[in-house]
C-alpha cells in the first residue's frame, strides 16, 4: 500500500491528541479513586460512549465485517437480540446495585454480596483474561499492519527490514496505550475512547456511503446477494436452514440471553465505565445511551462486509508495496474477499468440497484500500488503529483496577496509604502492558495455545450471569452457593464441549475429547449450547447449595439485593432522563430494526 | 473534571477537516477514480470541519455558562446533546 505524506500527517495528529489528553489530565489525578474510577465525576453521555467504545476493539470491527461477508445481515443478531436487551437490563435493573453499593469493581461487589472466595475466583480469572485479551488485540493489530503493508515503504526508505514491522507495531501500540493510561488513568482511557468512537464513525461512514453508492443502494445490494443475506430471521426456525446452523431457540437463549447478558451485565471492562459516572442516574443511563449508537453500528461494520462480498468478481485490488502498481490479487476469491493462500505453493487453499477458503477478516482492510484515495485513506486507517487501541486500553484499565483493589489491596498489602495504591495502579499499568506484549508474542508463536485459552475463558464466563442474577434478585443466595455454582457451571461447559463436535470438525480443540455423543451443524451452535448448559447448571447448583447453607443476615444485604434495597427515585428527573423510559425506547427501536430486516 | 472532552474532540476534527479539505482542493482529480469520481477528501473534510467547529462551540458555551453560575455550585451536566453523529 502506498501512503502519502497527508495520510501520515493525519495519523500523527491523532497520536498527538491521544497522548496530549493524557498529559493534560495528569494534573487532575490526585487519588487512587481519580485513577481507577475517574473520581466518579463523568456525565452519562461520556461514560455511555466509552462503554460502547471499550468493546469496539479489533474483534468487533474486523470480526463483524467478516461475519457480515460470511453470513450477511443475520450478523445483526449479535446487536439487536444480543447486546441491546442486555444493555437495557444492566442499566435499568443491575446498575442500582453496582453503583449503589459503592463497590469499586465487579469482583468487589461479589465480596460484598457473597464472600472472599467468590471474589478471588472472579478477580483472578478476570485479571488473567484481560491481559490475554489485550495481548490478542495487539497481535491482531500487528498482523494487520503486516498484511496491509502499511509500513513497507517507510521501512524500505529507512533501510529497516520489513520483518521488523511486527515488532515495531507491537512496541508502538504498547507505548501509546501505556502513555495515556499511565498519565491520566481511567479518565484518560475514557476520554480517548470517546475520541475513538467519533473517529471510527468518521472513518467508516464515508466507506459505507461509497460502497452503497457503488452497488446501487440497499436494493442493489439485495439483488447481488442471496436472499438469506439480507433477511436476518429467514430460515431461523430450524438449525439446518440458516447459515448460522442455529435454531431460533438456541439463538435467543444462547446468544441473546446467556452470552450477551453474561458479557454486558457482568464484565468489569464495560461496567467500570458506568461506575465512573457522576450520579446514580448517570450510571444507569450509561448503558442505555450506549445502546442508541450500538443499534446502528451494524450499518457501519456489517454493511461493508456485505458490500465487499457483493461486488463483481474479481475486484480485489491492492497496491504493490514496492512498485506502487495495482495488482489483481483475487485468485479464487469473491468480490473484495480474497481466498486464503497457501504460503508454500501460492495457490488458494481449498476446503473439503474443493471450494477456496475465503479470508473474511480482510473485508474491511480491502474495502478501505479499494474505495479510499490517499488523504481519507489515512483517516480510515487511523480509525482502524483507534479501534484496536480502545479495545486494548479497556482491558488495561480493567486489569490495573482489579489487580490493585481486588488482588493487591485484598491479599498482599491491605493497609497502605491511598497514595501507595495510586502508585501501584501505575505500576500495574506498566506490567499489565508488558504481560500483554508477552501474550502477543505467545500468540504469534503458538496459535493453538491462544485458541485453547479463549476456550477456557468461554467456560469461565458462561455461567457468570446466573450467579449475578441470583445474587441480585434472590436474597437467599449464599456465598458457598455462588462459588460452587460457578465452578460447576464452568465444569459443565467443559464437559459439554468435550462431548460434542461441530459438523466436519475433528476431535481436539473443537470438542469431542471425551467422546463425541452429539454433532452440531456449526461451531456457533456448539458454542451457544455450551453456554446454555453452563448457565443452567450454575443456576441450579447455586440454588441447591444456597438452600443447604446458612443464609446471610438481611441487614448485611441492604443495597446489594433487589428486595432489600430502596428503589432509586426518579421523580425529580425529566422523563427523557429516566432509565425505565429510555430502556423502553431502546427496546422499541431494537424490535423495529428486527422487523425492518426480517 | 477540568477538561471538557468536547474541546479536544472539536480541535482534532477541525484539524482533520482542515487537512482533508485543503488536500481535496490541491490534489489531482485522477486519484478519485477509486472513490467513484467523488472528491471525498473535500466533501468529508468540510463535514468534519463543521463537526469539529460544532463541538468546539459546545465546549466553549459550557465553559462560559459554568463561569457564570457561581463557582462551587455543582451544575447538572448539560443534556447529552453531544451524542450527535457526523
Amino acid at each position: 500500500m502506498n501512503l502519502t505524506a497527508v495520510d501520515w500527517l493525519l495519523m500523527a495528529v491523532y497520536f498527538a491528541f491521544v497522548l496530549g489528553i493524557g498529559l493534560v489530565l495528569k494534573r487532575y489525578v490526585k487519588s487512587s479513586s481519580d485513577f481507577f474510577l475517574a473520581g466518579r465525576s463523568l456525565p452519562a453521555w461520556i461514560c455511555g460512549l466509552a462503554f460502547l467504545s471499550a468493546n469496539l476493539g479489533a474483534q468487533e470491527v474486523i470480526g463483524m465485517a467478516a461475519s457480515g461477508a460470511k453470513y450477511g445481515i443475520a450478523t445483526s443478531h449479535f446487536y439487536w437480540i444480543g447486546a441491546i436487551p442486555a444493555m437495557v437490563f444492566v442499566g435499568v435493573f443491575m446498575m442500582p446495585f453496582y453503583y449503589g453499593s459503592r463497590a469499586r469493581s465487579v469482583p468487589e461487589y461479589l465480596r460484598l454480596r457473597f464472600d472472599e472466595k467468590t471474589r478471588g475466583l472472579n478477580a483472578i480469572s478476570f485479571a488473567v483474561m484481560t491481559v490475554f485479551s489485550s495481548g490478542i488485540s495487539m497481535y491482531a493489530m500487528a498482523k494487520l499492519i503486516q498484511a496491509m503493508h502499511i509500513l513497507d515503504v517507510p521501512f524500505a526508505r529507512l533501510g529497516v527490514p520489513t520483518a521488523w514491522t511486527f515488532h515495531f507495531s507491537i512496541l508502538l501500540s504498547a507505548l501509546i496505550v501505556l502513555g495515556y493510561i499511565f498519565l491520566g488513568g481511567l479518565t484518560s482511557a475514557i476520554y480517548n475512547e470517546v475520541l475513538q468512537f467519533f473517529l471510527i464513525v468518521a472513518g467508516f461512514l464515508p466507506l459505507v456511503f461509497l460502497g452503497l453508492k457503488n452497488v446501487g443502494g440497499w436494493s442493489g445490494l439485495k439483488q447481488q446477494l442471496p436472499t438469506a443475506f439480507t433477511h436476518s430471521w429467514q430460515g431461523m426456525s430450524s438449525a439446518h436452514t440458516n447459515p448460522f446452523g442455529v435454531d431460533a431457540f438456541g439463538l435467543v437463549m444462547g446468544l441473546g440471553f446467556v452470552l450477551s447478558f453474561g458479557y454486558w451485565c457482568t464484565d468489569f471492562l464495560v461496567i467500570q465505565r458506568a461506575m465512573a459516572a457522576d450520579s446514580m442516574g448517570a450510571a444507569r443511563r450509561t448503558p442505555l445511551i450506549a445502546a442508541l449508537p450500538k443499534m446502528v453500528f451494524p450499518l457501519l461494520v456489517i454493511l461493508p462486509g456485505m458490500i465487499a462480498i457483493a461486488l463483481p468478481n474479481p475486484a480485489a485490488t491492492t497496491m504493490n508495496a514496492g512498485t506502487g502498481q495495482m495488482q489483481v490479487l483475487n485468485r479464487g476469491g469473491k468480490g473484495l474477499i480474497p481466498a486464503k493462500v497457501d504460503q508454500i505453493t501460492g495457490a488458494p487453499k481449498l476446503d473439503s468440497n474443493g471450494k477456496p477458503i475465503l479470508d473474511y477478516d480482510l473485508a474491511i482492510p480491502n474495502m478501505l484500500i479499494h474505495y479510499f484515495p490517499t488523504g481519507i485513506l489515512g483517516l480510515g486507517l487511523t480509525a482502524l488503529l483507534a479501534s484496536f487501541m480502545s479495545g486494548m486500553a479497556g482491558n488495561v484499565t480493567a486489569f490495573n483496577t482489579v489487580w490493585t483493589y481486588d488482588i493487591y489491596q485484598s491479599y498482599i498489602n491491605p493497609n497502605a496509604k491511598d497514595a501507595h495504591y495510586l502508585w501501584m495502579g501505575r505500576v500495574a499499568t506498566v506490567f499489565g502492558i508488558a504481560l500483554s506484549v508477552a501474550a502477543a508474542y505467545a500468540a504469534s508463536r503458538f496459535n493453538n495455545i491462544m485458541d485453547f485459552l479463549q476456550l477456557v475463558f468461554a467456560f469461565v464466563n458462561a455461567p457468570l450471569f446466573a450467579t449475578f442474577l441470583l445474587g441480585m434478585f434472590w436474597k437467599r443466595t449464599t456465598g458457598h452457593g455462588a462459588f460452587f455454582g460457578l465452578l460447576s457451571g464452568t465444569a459443565a461447559a467443559a464437559i459439554h464441549q468435550g462431548l460434542t463436535l461441530p459438523l466436519g470438525a475433528s476431535v481436539g480443540i473443537k470438542g469431542g475429547w471425551l467422546g463425541a455423543v452429539h454433532t452440531y451443524p456449526s461451531e456457533m451452535a456448539q458454542n451457544f449450547w455450551t453456554a446454555i448448559w453452563a448457565w443452567c447448571v450454575c443456576f441450579v447448583v447455586t440454588i441447591l447449595i444456597s438452600l443447604l447453607t446458612r443464609a446471610h443476615e438481611e441487614k448485611d444485604l441492604v443495597g446489594l439485593v433487589y428486595s432489600l434495597t430502596e428503589k432509586p427515585s426518579e421523580e425529580h428527573l425529566a422523563w427523557y432522563l429516566r432509565p425505565a423510559v429510555l430502556g423502553a425506547i431502546v427496546i422499541g427501536m431494537a424490535v423495529t430494526l428486527n422487523l425492518i430486516f426480517w | 473534571m477540568g477538561l471538557d472532552i468536547r474541546t479536544p474532540i472539536g480541535l482534532m476534527f477541525a484539524v482533520f477537516g482542515a487537512i482533508l479539505t485543503s488536500y481535496g482542493l490541491l490534489s489531482d482529480r485522477a486519484i478519485y477514480v477509486r472513490s467513484l469520481g467523488i472528491n471525498v477528501n473535500l466533501v468529508w473534510g468540510l463535514t468534519l470541519l463543521a463537526f469539529g467547529a460544532g463541538m468546539l462551540l459546545l465546549g466553549m458555551r459550557r465553559r462560559q455558562s459554568s463561569k457564570k453560575s457561581a463557582a462551587g455550585s455543582r451544575a447538572e451536566p448539560v443534556s447529552p446533546g453531544g451524542r450527535s453523529r457526523t
